[in-house]
């Protein structure tokens, strides 16, 4: 079975453990701005969302690398860097529709969420369940088995 | 390990930003925030020193875990002699600056002298430098860090900051960052504000690696973070209702002071509550509150994001309050509203985001116009001394009151004073509510007696977040005492202020000890932090840092008489409620309090206290 990770923003608190964590597994260390997964605050909204690769199936990053850097992980679907290839060139950054590639002035490599090998560290940290890593042909399940539960009351209320 | 080893030099004077190493043998000794930022200050500065004066210094400092994946490992505090209290004063905030502090490579920033302009601090890692501050002088909280992230083009920058309340040195002004959380009380801003300092702007990229042993770390963060979870109070009860939770619970044990604690049970307590914010309004089908919210790290959240009601008097011309923003929270919701008699919601939100916006503490403030609005109401102070019909309940006054403080307008320059001077102005200097200047929070003494005796011995003036006897007393934390007997209460006072210096000194936040003991924090300081950091350690730290505190306001001038609450406390028993007929038994437990401490019947630690200690 294929898992995608799956957000609902309306779980999130805006905690950053899931940076922490994303960052401590990719760099040993915690630093949130080396996090391939960002959590944005709508301030005036009172909301905030999480957001990382989608992994798209077809990826237009994995398209645009002119030296095949980016690779699918066959095990979980995740579209990888290969830092020895990447040539820091950047093309990839344009080509995401999202901005979930993002260039590392430091390393001259550009990088994004691979789902960890298959167990990401985000989904693990976060405490209100907000990032989880579920099957990936059923991301919409909750949401499914909320309204179902709301036409089940219908009936029972009829 | 654990710290960045790594301090800052800020001469506003001289205009320099010194890198040096940070002292590890009082790292030690003291472990961080509050404790090691207190040794840098009482070792540095005369404790007589005016507070306001270019000779006072303001140190902003991180703990060892701030940073770091411990829940709630977000915090940093304010350090220096306090404005309002004349007290060394340390005040705690959350959010995500105390994590950028650390993430940019230092534990600490230390302030000396008073800079000849108005300046701003810019650290992008290593790098730090004084700018200057011209356009932002005059400008809220909340347009300051809108400007700096805009003139660095820069949104991840963090910024703390004073607004007008500061600048205008209102003696209760605080330093806020990320929007709404602050380093509230005893007058930090107005320090800040006497330095030319308007704010503090950092972009840390560098992260924290250094932790002693990663693996062992992020398994005594998960067992942390498990109790927190599993707890009811920290992994239900503040989440879902936030610290607003207390209100009917302490107004039903009679321990909610009220118009100036008067009376100790408000009869509106239930409109200003928890439950009310989740409630949908009349007016627009829509609840007060929007979300709960986290700071850096914290699994907890606790944090209220509300929306005011757009057609309330106080806003209803006025779009740009119409957005989601922080409150109320439980002390600010009873400081502005039941120590004032008022029960409007929406009015109390609007006086929140005021004192967020211009950077003043809402329990102070509150607390100052429910004294102004006593002294009104016996006719010591008239309408046009005031400006405003000041009685008690009128959320049009609040409104009208909190703008002049924060502008410095009117009278608002008088309330910026605080309670204790504003009330000795007038020839009724026991009318103010406060212990060493700084206004009560919101747990009545006669109701709770533990905190009476926790009041009058806060090294930082009146203060529940310096021994929290409200978990023991009330929610049985760790042991359930009875809240109207004195007895034991010195030992538990002690055990509380001794712990709380270790979670404050940690980095982490205090809400954390309504699930957590020490022996929780022992583990993750000692896979984080080299060194030994067994129990026995963490206890002596914390009586260290106390007692060491103690050591400063007695040569600041402060004395046994200090120690003590205003006569209402002590002799107007409570009218209603559980604790009716009562008074605070302080006189009682101050002596023993002494003892259990190892200090003189005059309140000096004895010299075999101060031997066993190290100090």
């Amino acid at each position: 079975m294929q898992k995608s990770l799956h957000i609902d923003p309306a779980k999130c608190t805006g905690c950053l453990q899931c940076e922490m964590a994303c960052s401590y597994e990719h760099t040993g260390t915690i630093n949130p701005s080396k996090s391939r997964i960002k959590v944005f605050d709508f301030e005036h909204e009172g909301r905030k969302v999480p957001y990382t690769c989608t992994q798209c199936a077809d990826a237009w990053c994995m398209n645009a690398c002119p030296v095949d850097a980016i690779v699918v992980d066959a095990a979980t679907g995740a579209k990888v860097v290969r830092e020895a290839t990447c040539v820091g060139c950047k093309v990839c950054t344009i080509a995401c529709p999202f901005g979930t590639v993002n260039y590392m002035a430091d390393v001259g490599k550009v990088q994004k969420c691979d789902l960890c090998g298959g167990d990401p560290e985000c989904a693990k940290a976060c405490p209100t369940a907000a990032i989880t890593y579920v099957d990936a042909d059923w991301t919409g399940l909750d949401r499914m088995r909320a309204w179902a539960a709301k036409a089940n009351t219908a009936a029972v209320a009829a | 390990m654990g710290w960045n080893r790594k301090v800052l030099r800020v001469n506003l004077t001289a205009g320099t930003c010194t890198p040096e190493p940070l002292n590890m043998a009082w790292a030690n000794d003291y472990l961080g925030s509050r404790g090691l930022a207190s040794k840098y200050l009482v070792s540095e500065i005369d404790p007589k020193v005016d507070p306001l004066s270019p000779d006072n210094k303001m140190i902003m400092a991180t703990g060892p875990l701030t940073g770091t994946m411990a829940s709630t490992g977000g915090r940093y505090t304010v350090v220096t002699k306090g404005a309002l209290t004349n007290a060394i004063a340390c005040s705690n905030s959350g959010g995500f600056f105390g994590a950028e502090m650390k993430f940019a490579g230092w534990d600490m920033i230390i302030f000396e002298g008073r800079s000849p302009k108005p300046v701003y601090l810019y650290v992008e890692n290593d790098k730090a430098e004084l700018r200057d501050a011209a356009h932002l002088w005059g400008k809220t909280c909340w347009q300051t860090e809108e400007t700096i992230k805009a003139s660095h083009q820069d949104p991840l920058i963090r910024v703390s900051s004073i607004g007008g309340a500061g600048e205008n040195q209102v003696l209760f002004a605080c330093i806020v960052n990320d929007l709404h959380r602050a380093a509230g009380r005893s007058g930090v801003g107005a320090v800040m504000g006497s330095k030319n300092l308007k704010a503090v702007a950092i972009r840390g990229t560098k992260g924290v690696s250094g932790i002693k042993d990663f693996p062992a770390f992020l398994a005594a963060a998960n067992a942390g973070k498990k109790v927190l979870a599993d707890n009811a109070v920290t992994g239900q009860g503040l989440p879902k209702y936030g610290t607003q939770v207390l209100m009917n619970v302490i107004n039903e044990m009679g321990a909610l002071p009220t118009r100036n604690h008067r009376d100790v049970q408000f009869e509106e307590a239930g409109k200003i509550s928890a439950e009310a914010m989740h409630e949908k309004r009349p007016t627009d089908g829509k609840p007060h509150l929007v979300t709960n919210a986290a700071c850096f790290g914290c699994t907890i959240a606790c944090g209220r994001i509300s929306k005011i009601d757009e057609t309330h008097f106080s806003v209803k011309n006025s779009p740009q309050y119409w957005g989601a923003s922080g409150g109320l929270e439980y002390e600010a919701a009873w400081a502005l509203g039941a120590a004032n008699g008022v029960g409007d919601l929406e009015a109390l939100q609007y006086a929140n985001l005021l004192c967020n916006e211009h950077g003043m503490d809402p329990i102070s403030f509150g607390a100052t116009v429910g004294a102004a609005m006593e002294l009104y109401d016996l006719g010591i102070l008239s309408r046009e001394q005031i400006g405003v019909d000041a009685k008690f309940g009128s959320a049009e006054a609040l409104c009208q009151l909190v703008e002049m403080t924060a502008k410095g307008e009117g009278f608002g320059k008088e309330l910026g004073l605080g309670s204790a001077r504003l009330c000795a102005k007038y020839g009724r200097p026991e009318l103010s509510m406060s212990v060493k200047g700084q206004e009560f929070p919101a747990y009545d003494s006669r109701g709770i007696q533990g905190m009476g005796l926790a009041y009058a011995t806060s090294n930082r003036g009146a203060c529940h977040l310096r021994g929290y006897t409200v978990a023991s007393e009330v929610l049985g934390i760790p042991v359930k005492t009875d809240p109207l007997v004195t007895d034991g209460k010195p030992e538990l006072v002690k055990a509380f202020q001794d712990a709380t210096g270790v979670f404050d000194s940690a980095g982490i936040c205090i809400f954390t000890s309504f699930a957590w003991t020490l022996a929780d924090v022992q583990p993750q300081l000692q896979a984080a932090c080299e060194g030994d950091w067994s129990m026995d350690k963490l206890n002596a730290v914390g009586e260290r840092i106390w007692n060491m505190e103690r050591q400063f306001n007695l040569a600041a001038g402060l004395s046994a008489k200090d120690d003590d609450l205003p006569p209402r406390l002590k002799t107007e028993p409570a009218k209603s409620g559980p604790a009716k007929g009562l008074v605070n038994g302080l006189d009682k437990m101050k002596p023993e309090y002494y003892k259990v401490r190892g200090w003189t019947p005059d309140g000096v630690p004895e010299k075999a206290t101060l031997e066993r200690l190290g100090l």
